[in-house]
């Protein structure tokens, strides 16, 4: 039984394995076993074409923890079949890709099995149904990007830019929490598609508006969305298979998959069109502005991506106007912004994956990537520039490429929007100016990544390497997405119809069953406005291109310190440094000060509980008798208790208190409790090891310095604290609450197979528990061994700033 | 000072294996009797801090080769790998199965997944355990 589910779980697996290669046994480099990952999981998504074309979806549910409402369901439709076979497509090529960017020398296991693991982080956002689980997997991409951006660690810059990202999408991703946890209150539900059915209802409640605002807000992070773009240009520091798959085709567009998937549930609030186009229109505006300024090949990529991305979110903005009055035949007419989004959305996956992978050739094969350094590679590198220029002209919207396609049907979009009945009247007729000199702009930078690369004068001198054609199997990968460019400008209706369509219901369900989403893409639909635009585009790029000198000081109005980036850096050190200005107010280095924080917090909170409820009235008549032996025990145990606190030597501190352990070990053992009696013998016996062990170590016994607190008041808490225990441990027999779940348990034997109902518990009743405080148990071990071994000695040198 | 510790070395070569023993029995013995992953595995935790407080712990590293954060990482594995073997299954998360099986020598035996899951818990138990008192001892 072949799921969905175990599909996601396939890279998570294979990462797991790829650190068991061992590099001296294996001749072949490890990407190619990775590489059949990818590529079976996209030919087992292909199968799905024809039944998912025919409006057939997939669902498939595996019990997570049902009683919080939370199961791992995979939801297989138009939508997210198109962006998994993104992922797994565009991922297959880049592991090809990277096969000839990284040397055997490089840390490869540590890199597949990070890409392994945004794979199926990736396939698991887009297939999750349950919005729960969804969310994990969302940070799971985020952290699996961070190591990506950080995988050449012993750069400053890499860390940097791996921390910046990690920062702004991960606060994003608690927006998403926040916002999936409201909707959770709302509709009762965890599962998306119920949440949609139930919009109707939902909608007037009074945290929908925060929730919508808050998953926008983790979206906008996520794909890089003005003002939290300034993430994406510092992760160029990862190598550039990882920009070309994570920063360009995939991950960033989990924020645009999170606003299709929701438009159905907040799609006809006002709000959510004016947010989603606005953001998404200064995006494209700002990302292709900044283009323009950049040096660095791959930064200039960067704010392209950010602007395209921009375009795609305000696609997706426009095409929720056909949900503001209601859904009905009618609102096709702005269905095709949404149309036109999915549709650029592949487009700009094929034409930018190319485009990055022939920067990656450029500076694995020159040296550089500087624009200023670069030049006349046109003939020296045939191959590389036929792909750049597929690519930025496909980029650029020129036909015959898929981008010039998409681009006309963002321009019909902007125009059809001014049709709308909006209340923003004004706002909405300024879309189509600032669509039009945001696509004038893209031009520009099109034109600069072609010419100042490729043509003009070949600078040998200022090149690491003499320029020469990169090998075949690194021009494989950016070929396959160049010849994918034109294929899909001269059979637009193949995807159209097979993929795009039925994502289309997915996005607007309510309309699907009305009237028919698809729209056909014709490359010439005759001389009407969009053409003319297209045209202006041409015209005005050449113009502004040639007079780039003139207007270039535009850019000194923007001084540095002024920007986002400015202000992230600012936040951080601030935060930085308050936070540690708070914690060391209250780290005296006192242990009797952190004491006296925990135990007052306890007196307050427990103690504070008790009075408020009343439970401190006990009765105690319905206890069992105390007999003469447990009064021995527990007398003996006070001496001990007592005698702590007056010895003279540390040894005689440790074997008393071991005494009060062992003490507590003979009760279990009265009370017929002989798991735990062991348990609690065996622990310790360990503990006093580990205390003479780390008794070595301890300074001379001597009284602390009296500081501050009196004795008095250290007095009164530890009486405070004595008597709130006792009173609590003999309130809580008290009133009960609930009948006893124990006769539940006693059937053990027949329901787990185990006359020990504590162990059955333990490993199957509640073996989720078990399993968790397993992990946490190895995670304070190795938290302990790296606060021991790798802690920072006098003396030594920070290397990893070098 | 070296003291000459012939007799504690004698009774913990004997003693070790005898608290080996039982750590297995108590391992084995916790699905119908007292006992477990857990406490099974700080038994074997205590026999190897035995063996480190009575001899020298470079020797005892000789001996026993293992890198115990590995043996502690390789448990929790195993724990947590149990969880999904069952959704190989079409069981749900974390389902654990038990049946009845003739075996030779031992006869009608009770075989379960449990006891998997129980040799994860004990490994990280001994493997964090050890990992602590060790980093402590030698951290001079």
């Amino acid at each position: 039984m072949f799921t969905v589910n175990l599909a996601i779980m396939i890279p998570f697996l294979a990462a797991a394995l790829v650190p068991l290669f061992r590099k001296r046994t294996l001749r072949i480099h490890i990407g190619w076993f990775v590489f059949l990952v990818p590529a079976a999981l996209f030919v087992y998504l292909l199968s799905y074409i024809p039944s998912v074309s025919s409006g057939e979806t997939f669902v498939h549910t595996i019990k997570w923890i049902p009683s919080f409402d939370i199961n791992f369901t995979t939801y297989l439709d138009g939508l997210s079949l198109i962006f998994a076979l993104l992922i797994t497509g565009i991922g297959a090529l880049v592991t090809i890709y990277s096969i000839y960017y990284l040397s055997s020398n490089e840390n490869l296991k540590h890199f597949y099995a990070y890409l392994l693991l945004f794979m199926g982080a990736m396939l698991g956002v887009v297939f999750s149904d349950n919005m729960m689980v969804m969310y994990v997997f969302w940070e799971l991409t985020s952290v699996s990007s961070f190591l990506l951006i950080a995988f050449w660690y012993h750069r400053k810059r890499s860390r940097e830019g791996a921390q910046k990202s990690l920062l702004i999408t991960v606060s994003g991703g608690f927006g998403i929490l926040a916002g999936f946890l409201m909707l959770y209150a709302i509709t009762g539900t965890m599962s998306i598609r119920e949440v949609i059915h139930t919009v109707s209802v939902s909608s007037e409640h009074a945290l929908f508006v925060p929730a919508m605002f808050l998953i926008l807000l983790g979206a906008f992070t996520k794909s890089a969305q003005f003002p939290f773009h300034i993430w994406l240009p510092s992760a160029m520091e990862a190598p550039t298979p990882v920009s070309a798959y994570l920063h360009s085709a995939t991950m960033v567009k989990a924020g645009i998959f999170l606003v299709a998937r929701f438009t159905p549930v907040f799609g006809g609030e006002a709000l959510w069109l004016y947010t989603v186009t606005s953001i998404g229109l200064i995006t494209l505006f700002w990302g292709s502005f900044n283009a323009i300024r950049q040096t660095d090949l791959k930064a200039l990529l960067a704010y392209s991506t950010i602007s395209q991305l921009g375009m795609i979110m305000s696609m997706f903005g426009l095409g929720s106007a056909a949900l503001q009055n209601g859904a009905s035949s009618q609102s096709v007419f702005y269905t095709q912004a949404a149309f036109a989004a999915v549709f650029h959305l592949i487009n700009h996956s094929t034409f930018k994956g190319a485009l990055f992978m022939v920067v990656g050739i450029i500076d694995h094969e020159l040296g550089t990537r500087d624009i200023r350094r670069l030049g006349g590679l046109a003939s020296l590198m045939p191959i590389t520039f036929t792909i750049a220029t597929i690519g930025s002209f496909s980029m650029a919207g020129l036909p015959p490429f898929n981008g010039f396609l998409s681009k006309e049907m963002f321009f019909t979009s902007v125009l059809r929007i001014l049709e709308f009945d909006a209340t923003w009247q004004t706002w909405v007729n300024v879309i189509p100016y600032i669509a039009w000199i945001a696509s004038v702009l893209t031009f520009v930078y099109c034109l600069l990544f072609v010419v100042k690369t490729f043509f003009g004068e070949y600078k040998e001198e200022k090149l690491e390497h003499p320029a020469h054609e990169a090998p075949y199997g690194m021009l494989f990968s950016p070929s396959i997405l160049a010849v994918l460019v034109v294929l899909i400008f001269f059979f637009p209706n193949v995807l159209g119809e097979h993929l795009i369509t039925p994502a289309m219901a997915s996005v607007f369900p309510t309309i699907a069953g009305q009237a028919d989403l698809g729209v056909h893409i014709s490359q010439w639909h005759g001389f009407n406005t969009e053409l003319f635009m297209t045209i202006g585009v041409v015209v005005a790029g050449i113009v502004l291109y040639l007079t780039l000198p003139y207007w270039k000081k535009v850019y000194q109005l923007f001084p540095e310190k002024w920007s986002f980036n400015q202000l992230y850096s600012n936040i951080l050190e601030q935060t930085e440094k308050r936070s540690k200005a708070i914690t060391n107010s209250y780290m005296t280095a006192y242990l009797q000060d952190y004491m006296t924080y925990i135990y007052l917090f306890f007196i307050l909170a427990v103690g504070g509980l008790l009075i408020s409820s009343g439970s401190y009235i006990i009765d105690i008549k319905q206890n069992n008798p105390i007999s003469a032996f447990e009064w021995i025990i527990a007398i003996s145990m006070m001496i001990a208790a007592i005698s702590i606190l007056f010895s003279k030597s540390r040894l005689t501190a440790i074997l008393v208190n071991s005494f009060l352990g062992y003490g507590v070990a003979i009760f279990f053992v009265i009370f017929r409790a002989p798991d735990l009696a062991l348990t609690q013998t065996v622990v310790e016996t360990v503990t006093t090891v580990l205390f003479l062990a780390a008794y070595y170590f301890l300074p001379d016994w001597k009284k602390e310095k009296e500081h501050r607190r009196s004795k008095g008041l250290q007095m009164a808490i530890s009486i405070a604290v004595g008597t709130i225990f006792t009173i609590t441990a003999l309130a809580v027999q008290n009133g009960k609450l609930f009948d006893s779940i124990s006769s539940y348990y006693e059937n053990s034997y027949e329901l787990a197979g185990g006359k020990n109902i504590v162990n059955a518990i333990l490993g199957d009743f509640r073996a989720f528990d078990t399993m968790l405080e397993v992990v946490v148990l190895l995670i304070a071990g190795i938290g302990i061994y790296a606060i021991i071994n790798l802690k920072d000695r006098k003396g030594d040198a920070h290397i990893e700033d070098k | 000072m070296k003291t000459n510790n012939v007799i504690l070395h004698a009774v913990v070569k004997l003693v070790v294996f005898i608290i080996l023993t039982l750590s297995v029995y108590l391992f084995l013995s916790g699905h119908h009797k007292p006992g477990g992953g857990f406490i099974g595995g700080l038994v074997l935790a205590s026999a190897f801090v035995l063996l480190f407080i009575a001899f020298d712990i470079e020797a005892i590293r000789k001996a026993i080769p293992f890198d115990f954060k590995r043996v502690a990482a390789l448990g929790a594995f195993i724990s947590v790998g149990t969880g999904f073997g069952s959704l190989l299954f079409g069981e749900n998360f974390l389902t654990q199965a038990f049946g009845y099986f003739d075996l030779p020598f031992f006869g009608t035996t009770e075989l379960t997944t449990v006891t998997i899951f129980e040799t994860g818990v004990a490994l990280v138990v001994v493997g964090v355990v050890v990992t602590i008192i060790l980093s402590i001892v030698e951290d001079v």
